[in-house]
């Protein structure tokens, strides 16, 4: 199958990558090739077949419901491009806003 | 003998019996990492101070007297996809090229507390995806039979490392063939654990239902060691499994009344054939050893590469949504939010991480997913089920690790399909969730190395390790040490 340029131009978006022309046209070529080797998926009866979403018996993981120290606000920030009162700092979201924060 | 000649367990008793110090032994390797680590790339971060500082401490530890843990002073490396608390932790990615993890992993928690030292962290491709360290933003590894080879991938450093003599031991990951496809190209002993089996907490997530954490050595009892000490239950992984870790001692090398299970399916047109020759040789030495080979037919096989092409990138395109400018890694400026996001994402993963995204988000967006993931999950159901039946008649599966042998830098690197085939081997099992192991069985007549690959049912690791160890114990492969 042949992924079409509009389809590259929607796969980017919904990843928030922006990608240059060349990686469009070179990902659409090799994406292309790619997804005709994985068709052959389709050659299996999988109609009363379950999926597999995990390898592991299924159960269920709990644990006390109690507070419990995290690891400190600092140093998680340390590796933040940008911080400021506890917390990331971002440009802004909605288009007008004036001040990041 | 140098002191980076020896193996982990001959270290750790000439450290127990005085023999020599840890900051001997750490020094040494040390030394070694400096002189030989420019020509292969094994290691991105050294640890040089706090490693010599680990080592005295460890030194201190043991004049005190007392019982000591079992890795006392013994010096290691970790593959860096791994947190250690306060060390430069990059995944292969310039998006996490300053990450400083604050907190360290479980399995390299353990291992401190069994009193290894840490040399550093170890080179490979980036977020762990690729068959050849040939992805890491920080430039390939080499591999240290043959500078312009990879050294496999995406633990190429762990491998390299552990051949070159640079560390005693390593940590990798196996997500579809990680820890055991580089072990094979390396001529080193690699052990893919169960999933569920080691603790994920502190692994930068690639595919989440796939991650496993497992050892590199020289030898199979170093590997088992290794693995003893980080495997077990974990409150801080959901998917760690309370399951008793087996004692790993007592083996011999009589095979008596093993099933060994040979799958047709794993000796196909194309594969190199000096690989099918000592990987057959290999099972005809099990059978010298008392075992009975058996052929088996593992029949979706051929399904694994395309399955493992939709779940893995799908899971991926999942967990590296987090890294996007804001959190941790440089950001790319722009006047807007959703700017960042995709300036900082395009700018800074990689080629084979941005192709990888794509394909997974295709076949988890709308009106595709039930054609390929929910499809590719069914038939990871079947491919499970071929591993369920084989081990109900044969107690371990013997087969080769890879098509090839290691193969020459950049002549895969601009195929994709090329390389995502080099996995035909190792994804099966890791679709599975079962451990496999590498152990050297042999040369090319380019004298690079192949592997023999065991595989054993799902937290079956004792199974693999102590028929790993009886072939390689009556077998000379392992001890071939590259010229560097």
């Amino acid at each position: 199958m042949s992924l079409s340029r509009e389809e590259i131009d929607h796969i980017a978006a919904l990843a928030r990558l922006r990608l240059t022309e060349a990686e469009k046209d070179l990902y659409r070529g090799q994406l292309s090739a790619v997804l005709d080797y994985i068709a052959k998926l389709s050659e299996v009866d999988t109609t009363p077949i379950p999926p597999t979403a995990t390898v592991l018996p299924l159960r269920t993981v709990l644990r006390p419901d109690v507070v419990r120290p995290s690891l400190p606000v600092p140093e998680l920030l340390r590796n933040a491009p940008d911080a400021a009162d506890d917390m990331f700092r971002v440009p802004p979201v909605l288009d007008g806003g004036a001040e990041g924060g | 003998m140098t002191l980076t000649d020896l193996t982990l367990q001959e270290a750790a008793t000439q450290l127990t019996a005085g023999a020599m110090s840890s900051r001997e032994l750490t020094a040494a390797h040390l030394d070694r990492i400096a002189t030989v680590d420019p020509r292969l790339n094994a290691f991105l971060t050294v640890t040089a101070e706090q490693a010599l500082a680990q080592a005295e401490a460890a030194d201190a530890q043991r004049m005190a007297g007392g019982e000591t843990p079992p890795l006392l002073g013994v010096p290691l490396a970790i593959k860096d996809v791994l947190c250690l608390q306060g060390t430069r932790t990059t995944a292969g990615s310039r998006i996490l090229e300053n990450f400083v993890a604050p907190y360290t992993a479980t399995a390299v928690q353990r291992l401190l507390d069994a009193g290894a030292v840490i040399l550093g962290k170890l080179n490979c491709d980036e977020f762990a995806m690729g068959s050849s360290t040939e992805n890491s933003a920080y430039g390939p590894t080499r591999n240290p039979w043959d500078l312009d080879r990879v050294p496999g991938g995406s633990s190429g450093g762990s491998a390299a490392a552990v051949a070159a003599r640079l560390a005693l031991g390593a940590l990798g990951t196996d997500t579809g063939g990680s820890v055991r496809q580089p072990a094979s190209f390396c001529g080193v002993v690699g052990l893919k654990t169960s999933y569920g089996r080691v603790s994920r907490y502190g692994l930068i997530a690639y595919g989440s239902s796939l991650d496993s954490i497992g050892p590199l050595a020289r030898t199979v009892a170093d590997a088992a060691l290794l693995f003893s000490q980080i495997a077990g239950h974990d409150p801080r992984d959901a998917t760690s499994m309370p399951a008793p870790v087996p004692a790993l001692s007592g083996w011999t090398e009589n095979l008596s009344g093993l099933r060994v299970g040979v799958p047709r399916e794993y000796f196909i047109d194309g594969m190199q054939p000096a690989v099918e020759q000592a990987v057959r040789a290999a099972i005809g030495h099990l059978q010298t050893l008392g075992a009975t080979p058996i052929e088996i037919s593992l029949p979706h096989t051929a399904y694994a590469v395309p399955v493992y092409y939709l779940i893995a990138p799908a899971e991926a395109s999942a967990n590296l949504a987090r890294f996007d400018g804001v959190r941790y890694g440089p950001r790319a400026e722009a006047d807007a939010l959703w700017d960042v996001f995709e300036k900082t994402r395009g700018e800074r993963f990689g080629a084979e991480v941005k192709r990888r995204i794509m394909l997974g988000t295709y076949a988890l967006s709308a009106g595709y997913y039930d054609a390929f993931y929910g499809q590719a999950q069914k038939v990871r159901t079947l491919i499970k089920r071929d591993f369920d039946q084989a081990f109900e008649k044969v107690d371990v599966i013997a087969c080769p690790v890879a098509p090839t042998t290691a193969f020459k830098i950049g002549t895969k690197v601009d195929d994709p399909l090329a390389m995502y085939l080099e996995d035909v081997f190792t994804l099966p099992p890791s679709l599975a969730g079962i451990p496999g192991l590498s152990v050297p069985c042999g040369n090319d007549a380019e004298g690079l190395p192949i592997g023999l690959q065991l595989l054993g049912p799902a937290f079956g690791e004792e199974r693999v390790l102590r028929v790993g160890h009886a072939y390689e114990q009556t077998t000379d492969w392992h001890r071939a040490t590259p010229a560097l």
